[in-house]
């Protein structure tokens, strides 16, 4: 009634192909869970009842067989789109638009966070904004990842993010990529926000929540097809525009063009009245100093949440991927061995090591920081240390694995020993191998 | 006779022959005594329960009764102890009349009053020894109940001033457990705001709550129990979005007019009684975010009225829109044209002349328009704005005035007594009138009433008349909201002497919210009703009620 939940889960991986390339990537297990099971349980945990999951057919028929994602008490409605086709995630929103009868809060599968979420819902809830958004202050990835020579900082490009006094309200938006020169900020957000934080080591955690007017509004304006990398900057862009401020009737053709484009979004609830009767009783306003009343009259409002303690990752990366292995099962209070594993006495294993369901390990092992997944075979005398190792993977006897990450269904021969290795599904690796 | 006197009990004995030496009455402390003693040995007297009102009638005949002037004091000695053993009885009507001195009243009827009451005395006591002695506890723990000589009329104090006592917090859990929406049945319920902070011990029986631990984050996210329009109302009360008395009954009526339009009545329920306890559990989410105002409780009642007024056989798209068009009325004629209605009055009646200085408080949504209203009759005046911390409201009221023109000096309360002799009349504006003539405004009201009056400066309130209350206060102890002390903390380049505040086992900081004026300080109060003294409050009331 209030708020419906979305789930994208039908996004590529692009930046981690060698891990998606058999697996997608909603399923990609993190600490033996697959990776859209995090988001699902973190709306479950909230109270949330129903879910729109918006994802491919493969993604689908995995779904239904994973146990985890059965266990999910929530209703999932699963909408599939086509693979192939290049449906950004505002064009996903669009096809899902007769579903949705009451605002929105959209997540992206790759997230993994233990965020409050009525942090962000109580900025939409109490200033009655257009979109609220979550945030976080990013962390250096201090493992190293296996396939990159070195730390090597990949030239992400920076996202500028300029908040107001508060840290509440959005009031600049932009990526690096799109600025030419450099920074411009337009006078009339000077003017009516003079003090403006602008901050760049922050992470988008792609949670969104939107206001209904805006999925109707995307229905109309078929050119925007990315929430994250249009829709975003225009709604920002838009909380200052003039069209949107001034009272003044219009007998310009282009402006009325535009006002009718953005008619959708104005739409405010029935009793506007009654609602401007009360905002012009109460004695509050957002900032002091100027002749405005409570938000300069817009009515068009952006917030954020950042968060500065806990964890909040997206995985979209091998390093993330791997930090998030490492962190990921803190956030749990589950036994680190699953009870249908079958690990002989003379193991060695780690406390901050995982070992999945139907698991073998055979003596004179050690694992250690490692996560093991299901139905996994490990022989004797192999030595795991800081790797991630997917399901049905067999490893020989005499195996050394150090910092590497094992795909699904490899065969590691005997006697190999793989330092900082990334290897493929299915893939064999000759015994006495060296990497 | 003397030793006629002297009954069971070895502890008896002394205080007997005390009484009986001393020749008086017993005395206070020794009743009290009497009393602790009977309690411990109670077991002892149950056995000798009938003894003893058997020795007594034996003895009554042969001693002589006492005197009339000896049966008061028996009285209160025999019902202040009213768990008394048995034995109390016999044994105190025989002190008594041992210690009365050898006063031989031929009386015979006193006599046989002195022997039914304790024949009674002592059928009583039985009665409650066989009931048990957590009953006889029970009654002498309560020392609220006076002396039966009073017909206790204990009146029974509102919740929200009883937060010191655990009882009273436990059944207030209690109350919102069964408040839950019928429709779920599963432990969905309105969650319990918890206390923050250290308490002044003054205010230590009235909540005082943090912003920072909003009540939402103990709900689910897309709320189901309690109406989405009603969250959002709540997280706009506690963040103080929506402040000010008229502003929060209007947004109050608003959400409800959303709880009525989604609202479908449930199969075997009639709509006048359902939406009532629909509307229940809101109201204590809403009460727990802020406590409510006066205003706000008129306008619910006036609702819950108006609700149980629908008749039974009227098709509920009918009864919505009527309850619909019944707020806007509300709303319409209370606050809106009442408004309109006390700027005429003001104006008209010359309240606001040319060359007036008038003092204004905080921000009154009532004040400032009337003061826009004279300045667009054009009438000349200068405003002052006074203002105080921490909420800062004068800059609001301030920038409300500037905008339309007015000309306005901006000072703080502390120099309230500087800028008076300036000013020609003071306009207040009030949360609430009580129903002995008091005002209880924004804290600090009643010093600039005060100050006022030392200067003999006119103090006129403006208030609507949906803001009566029927409440009687003289002090601002007694129910006061406290508003989160967090506030009070002043960070100035990053750092604040207030700092950690909460470990400092000595401090504590108060942020009060209201306080009560007394209406020898008020010399008129404009309503739309017209001119009144403060005192004619009950009246309005009065006169509401009939036509009601």
């Amino acid at each position: 009634m209030e708020l419906q939940a979305v789930l994208m889960a039908a996004g590529g991986g692009s930046r981690m192909t060698d891990l998606t390339y058999n697996t997608p990537k909603a399923m990609l297990p993190v600490g033996n869970k697959p990776l859209m099971w995090y988001p699902l349980n973190l709306l479950e945990k909230v109270g949330f009842e129903e879910v729109i999951v918006i994802t491919t057919k493969e993604v689908q028929k995995a779904m239904s067989t994973d146990l985890k994602i059965k266990d999910v008490k929530m209703k999932l409605d699963v909408v599939s789109i086509q693979e192939d086709g290049d449906m950004g995630t505002a064009d996903a929103l669009r096809h899902i638009q007769p579903k949705i009868k009451t605002d929105i809060l959209v997540l992206s599968c790759d997230l993994i966070t233990d965020v409050a979420l009525h942090e962000v819902v109580d900025l939409f809830r109490a200033h009655n904004a257009t979109m609220a958004m979550l945030m976080s202050k990013a962390h250096e990835f201090t493992e190293t990842v296996p396939g990159q020579k070195g730390k090597k900082k990949t030239a992400e490009q920076r996202d500028f993010v300029g908040v107001d006094k508060s840290g509440k309200r959005l009031l600049f938006m932009a990526n690096e990529a799109d600025l030419e020169d450099g920074l411009s900020i337009r006078k009339s957000i000077m003017r009516k926000h003079p003090r403006m934080l602008i901050k760049t080591g922050l992470v988008d955690a792609h949670l969104y929540c939107l206001k209904k007017a805006v999925v109707d509004f995307l229905t109309e304006n078929k050119s925007i097809s990315s929430i994250r990398g249009e829709l975003v900057p225009y709604l920002v862009r838009k909380q200052f525009s003039k069209t949107v401020n001034s009272q003044k009737l219009k007998d310009d053709t282009d402006d009325q063009t535009q006002e009718k484009n953005d008619g959708p979004l104005l739409i405010s609830s029935r009793d506007e009245p009654l609602l401007q009767l009360a905002q012009e009783r109460s004695c509050w306003n957002d900032h002091r100093g100027d002749m405005s009343e409570a938000y300069h009259g817009g009515k068009l409002r952006c917030y954020v949440h950042i968060m500065d303690q806990g964890l909040c990752c997206r995985v979209n990366t091998l390093a993330a991927y791997i930090e998030v292995n490492r962190l990921a099962p803190k956030l749990f209070e589950e036994p680190s061995v699953h009870p249908s594993a079958d690990i002989s006495e003379r193991c060695q294993m780690g406390s901050d090591s995982i070992i999945g369901a139907v698991c073998h390990i055979a003596d004179k092992t050690s694992i250690k920081r490692s996560t093991i997944g299901n139905f996994t075979t490990v022989k004797e005398k192999v030595k795991v240390t800081n790797s991630i190792i997917m399901h049905g993977v067999t490893i020989e006897e005499g195996c050394n694995i150090q910092g590497s990450v094992i795909c699904s269904n490899a065969v590691i021969g005997r006697g190999a020993d793989l330092k900082y290795c990334l290897v493929g599904n299915g893939q064999h690796i000759e015994p006495e191998g060296k990497s | 006779m003397a030793d006629s006197g002297v009954i069971d009990g070895p502890g008896r004995k002394d205080e007997i022959e005390r009484a009986k030496s001393e020749g008086k009455d017993l005395t206070k402390e020794e009743k009290q005594r009497l009393r602790k003693e009977k309690k411990q040995q109670k077991k002892i007297k149950e056995k000798k329960d009938d003894k003893a009102s058997q020795e007594n009638e034996k003895e009554k005949k042969p001693v002589t009764s006492a005197a009339p002037a000896s049966q008061p004091p028996t009285q209160p000695t025999v019902q202040k102890a009213p768990s008394a053993v048995p034995a109390t009885a016999p044994v105190s009507v025989p002190a008594s009349e041992a210690s009365v001195p050898a006063d031989k009243p031929t009386k015979t009827k006193a006599e046989l009053k002195a022997e039914r009451r304790a024949r009674q005395e002592a059928e009583r006591a039985s009665k409650q020894t066989k009931k048990g002695e957590t009953g006889q506890q029970a009654a002498t723990s309560k020392p609220k109940a006076p002396p039966s000589d009073l017909q206790p009329v204990v009146k029974r104090l509102p919740e929200h001033i009883q937060v010191d006592n655990p009882d009273v917090l436990k059944k207030l859990a209690k109350k919102l457990e069964r408040q839950q929406t019928p429709e779920h049945y599963a432990a969905k319920k309105i969650p319990l705001r918890s206390d923050y902070g250290y308490k002044v011990s003054l205010f230590s029986h009235l909540h005082q709550y943090s912003r920072k631990a909003p009540l939402t984050q103990q709900l689910s996210i897309p709320s189901t129990v309690i109406h989405p329009a009603i969250v959002r109302l709540g997280l706009q009360y506690s963040h103080g979005i929506v402040a000010g008395s008229n502003a929060r009954s209007v947004a109050l009526l608003h959400a409800f007019k959303q709880v009525i339009r989604d609202y479908t009545t449930p199969q075997n329920e009639e709509l006048s009684r359902d939406l009532v306890n629909k509307l229940k559990p809101y109201i204590s989410f809403l009460n727990q975010c802020r406590p409510l105002s006066a205003s706000m409780g008129n306008a619910i009642k006036y609702i819950k009225k108006e609700i149980s007024n629908i008749p039974s056989n009227c098709k509920e798209d009918e009864a919505k829109n009527k309850l619909l068009n019944c707020i806007e009325s509300y709303i319409n004629e209370k606050i809106i044209l009442a408004g309109v209605a006390i700027a005429k009055c003001a104006i008209e009646k010359q309240k606001i002349s040319d060359g007036d200085v008038i003092l204004v408080y905080g921000c009154s949504s009532l004040v400032n328009h009337i003061l826009c209203k004279a300045f667009e009759k054009n009438r000349k005046f200068r405003v002052i704005v006074v203002d105080s911390r921490p909420r800062l409201e004068g800059k609001e009221a301030l920038r409300r005035l500037v905008q339309k023109g007015i000309s306005c000096t901006y000072v703080l309360i502390s120099a309230v007594s500087y800028i008076l002799p300036e000013v020609s009349k003071v306009f207040l504006g009030a949360h609430a009138l009580l129903a002995n003539g008091y005002v209880m405004s924004r804290v600090g009201t009643s010093q600039i009433a005060l100050v006022a009056k030392a200067f003999n400066v006119p103090v006129l309130v403006c208030c609507e008349t949906y803001k009566f209350c029927d409440r009687v206060q003289t002090d601002s102890f007694v129910s006061n909201e406290l508003d989160d002390p967090d506030d009070l903390i002043v960070t100035r380049k990053g750092t604040t002497p207030l700092e950690g505040w909460e470990n400092e086992s000595s401090l504590g900081l108060l942020n009060l919210v209201y306080d009560v004026t007394p209406p020898d300080f008020v010399d008129l109060v404009i309503t739309e009703l017209g001119m009144i003294p403060c005192t004619s409050v009950p009246v309005v009331l009065r006169v509401k009620n009939v036509d009601q």
